[in-house]
């Protein structure tokens, strides 16, 4: 399952072109309800209001646990907006759309 | 499994934290969580990391460092300054270090979550080095990073489970509120062991202390303890954990001063006992101790001076005066002296360093001059409780000690500032007595336990020579010290001198009358020798003359031709013999 969304995840990093201006990395830890629940729900965003200048990275915390320090992640799931700084973070199963384009910057709060 | 336990006590896990084993029986639970907590700079974080780093170090049990508050940096800097090398264990896997930081103007909150996320990283620390204990320092802060309170308190719940899960042995921090221990509540999930700090300034001097709030499942001393935080970490200093139980020594210590010995019963105090020594300013109390230490340093012993008036010089100075040479001793390594302001820190903490230098120097006598001003570092009942431990623990191990208590004038001289005359053996009262215009030195025993002494007045006099006792005048004349106890025994010699005197005029006024009175007698005999003589030759003139009459008469008759009276005689008185017969 977990190397199903990595594949998942890096195709759809492929996907997009190699310069995205919006780099987003989605910690999760395992196939919780919140976590496929919030990798859909990014999905959806980026392809209505990112389509082509974005990338998705998926990292699972039960995979990869040394990765939660560099970030600072103690919630899960957790969007991440490596770029354009600064760094932002959404926490939660990004359920709520308007929030999300407000956590990202794409909409005034 | 889990029942097959079931009869064993609770396991603990030592801190190695000096004092708080003692009063905990032995540690926290093994095992589970227990939180600390205080108000702010209380000493929650240290005594979270030092329960770490002896692990690491002591007990050989790894430990993982989760802190909200302070970066790794930023840590190891704090415990270098304490003297423990956080790198330095973090490179050798005995510590994990992890700083989490919470922005909250970076978060965005959008629907559910959860903090597995903390888990995932608490656990991959811990096992990465196999960590036996965790500390979190202060998994409050959690509550400024998270808006969702019932999201983070179900995570909070479960983190506790989770550590216990874990096996390890945690210590949580907590931030004091202001009803309840912690600011949100965080002592209703751990329900083992809570220890609370505090961090009270009383008449600007700052005193911690510590207190087992709760211990789940074990006994533990409920006291507020204080403690102090040094160069060497955290110690906390049981109040009663020392009993009555200490062992008696009859050998006996001079006192330095040869009649106050012979007053004490000839031998001076017992060793291991406690002197007090109370006496209004400038009665010689400093000096008493001075001689007390000369004569052990001159045994070979361990002298330690706990000094909170004068400098270390001005005291060899002083005593270098009375004609005590302190200096030689200190220069030997057997006097050591310890000066310090008791203002410069709180009294526990004055209790600890003390400790600890009886501890390092191991003296035979320790002299407090003067316990009294250390009331100005604390209130009467603080410093009677930490004089009691004091003397507990000199006591405990033996240690004479010698202390002088400065009275205030007008007070009652037998009565301490700080009441701690009953914790006392041997009490010495030095006093002013006035008369005749000056002021002279007193010295009384008022008690010393199990030895028999002296209930006399002495006069203590400070000469260049040191300290000497000497009577006091008692008679007619009432009490006399001083110049009035010279000038009354100068009066007495000189009244003496003449009662010998007198007594001298009377035996040569007999001799002289009697010689007198032999010359008279001898003077009569002359006398009557003279007269017997003068008698003598008249009786001798008179017989001669007789003589010459008779014979004169004779010659006379017969020139006459009379009768021959005296041949007639002789022959009637023949005749008649002859007729007779």
């Amino acid at each position: 399952m977990t190397s199903e969304t990595k594949s998942k995840t890096s195709r759809s990093s492929k996907m997009v072109p190699a310069e995205a201006q919006y780099q987003l990395r989605l910690y999760v830890a395992g196939q919780t309800p919140k976590c496929i629940a919030a990798f859909d729900n990014l999905k959806r965003i980026c392809a209505e209001h990112l389509e082509g200048i974005c990338s998705i990275e998926v990292i699972d915390l039960l995979v990869n646990p040394q990765l939660a320090k560099g970030d600072q992640i103690l919630a899960v799931p957790t969007l991440v907006r490596k770029l354009p700084e600064p760094i932002k973070k959404i926490i939660g199963d990004l359920s709520n759309e308007e929030r999300v384009l407000v956590g990202l910057d794409l909409k005034p709060r | 499994m889990a029942t097959k336990k079931k009869t064993e006590a609770l396991a603990k896990c030592p801190t190695g934290i000096k004092g708080l084993d003692q009063i905990t029986g032995g540690g926290l639970p093994q095992g589970r969580p227990t939180l600390v907590c205080g108000g702010t700079g209380c000493g929650k974080t240290l005594l979270a990391m030092e329960f770490l780093i002896r692990g690491a170090t002591e007990f050989g049990e790894p430990g993982v460092y989760m802190s909200f508050e302070e970066k790794s940096e930023e840590l190891a800097k704090n415990f270098a300054s304490l003297g423990f090398d956080l790198d330095d264990l973090a490179a050798r896997k005995k510590i994990a270090l992890d700083y989490v930081h919470i922005e909250r103007s970076e978060i965005e909150e959008t629907g559910e979550y959860d903090l597995a996320g903390l888990f995932i990283r608490l656990g991959h620390a811990i096992d990465s080095i196999r960590a036996k204990r965790v500390a979190i320092d202060t998994v409050e802060a959690l509550f400024s990073g998270f808006a969702n309170e019932v999201i983070l308190r179900a995570e909070l719940r479960r983190l506790f489970g989770f550590l216990k899960s874990k096996g390890v042995t945690a210590v949580i921090t907590g931030e004091q509120g202001e009803k309840s221990l912690t600011r949100f509540g965080l002592e209703e999930y751990v329900a083992d062991c809570v220890i609370f700090l505090s961090h009270k300034v009383d008449q600007q001097i700052a005193t911690r202390r510590l207190r087992i709030v709760k211990y789940r499942g074990s006994a533990h001393g409920t006291n507020e303890y204080p403690f102090l935080i040094d160069e060497q970490g955290f110690s906390v200093i049981p109040i009663s954990s020392i009993g009555l139980d200490h062992s008696a020594s009859v050998e006996r210590v001079f006192t330095g001063i040869p009649r106050l010995d012979t007053m004490l019963g000839g031998k001076g105090y017992f060793r291991g006992s406690s002197i007090l020594v109370t006496g209004t300013a400038g009665t010689g109390k400093s000096s008493m101790a001075a001689h007390f230490i000369d004569a052990a340093c001159r045994r070979g012993e361990r002298c330690l001076y706990f000094a909170f008036e004068e400098s270390r010089n001005q005291i060899i100075r002083n005593m270098r005066s009375i004609g005590i040479n302190l200096e030689q001793w200190v220069n030997k390594g057997l006097l050591e002296f310890r000066n310090s302001r008791p203002t410069l820190y709180g009294l526990e903490m004055h209790l600890v360093t003390m400790h600890k230098a009886i501890e390092s120097f191991k003296p035979a006598i320790v002299v407090v001059d003067p316990i009294s001003n250390l009331v100005a570092a604390a209130s009467d009942m603080e410093v009677k409780s930490m004089l009691s431990r004091l003397i507990d623990f000199l006591k405990m191990k033996g240690i004479t000690a010698f202390c002088t208590d400065l009275t205030a004038v007008g007070g009652s001289l037998e009565r301490t500032d700080v009441g701690i005359s009953s914790l006392m053996d041997t009490w010495l009262l030095l006093q002013f007595i006035e008369g005749s215009g000056e002021r002279n030195r007193g010295l009384y025993i008022l008690k010393s336990r199990g030895m028999e002494h002296s209930n006399q007045v002495r006069e203590f006099r400070l000469t260049d020579n040191g300290a000497q006792l000497q009577d006091v005048y008692v008679g007619s004349g009432g009490v006399l010290t001083g110049a009035g106890r010279v000038a009354q025994e100068a009066r007495e010699r000189a009244e003496a001198l003449e009662r010998s005197q007198d007594i001298e005029r009377k035996q040569r006024d007999i001799e002289r009358k009697k010689a007198v009175i032999e010359a008279q007698i001898a003077a009569l005999r002359t006398e009557f020798e003279a007269e017997k003589d003068e008698l003598e030759r008249s009786i001798a003139r008179e017989r001669l003359h007789q003589k010459v009459l008779a014979e004169e008469t004779q010659a006379l008759a017969q020139s006459r031709k009379a009768d021959d009276l005296s041949s007639k005689k002789v022959s009637t008185a023949k005749g008649g013999k002859g007729a007779r017969k």
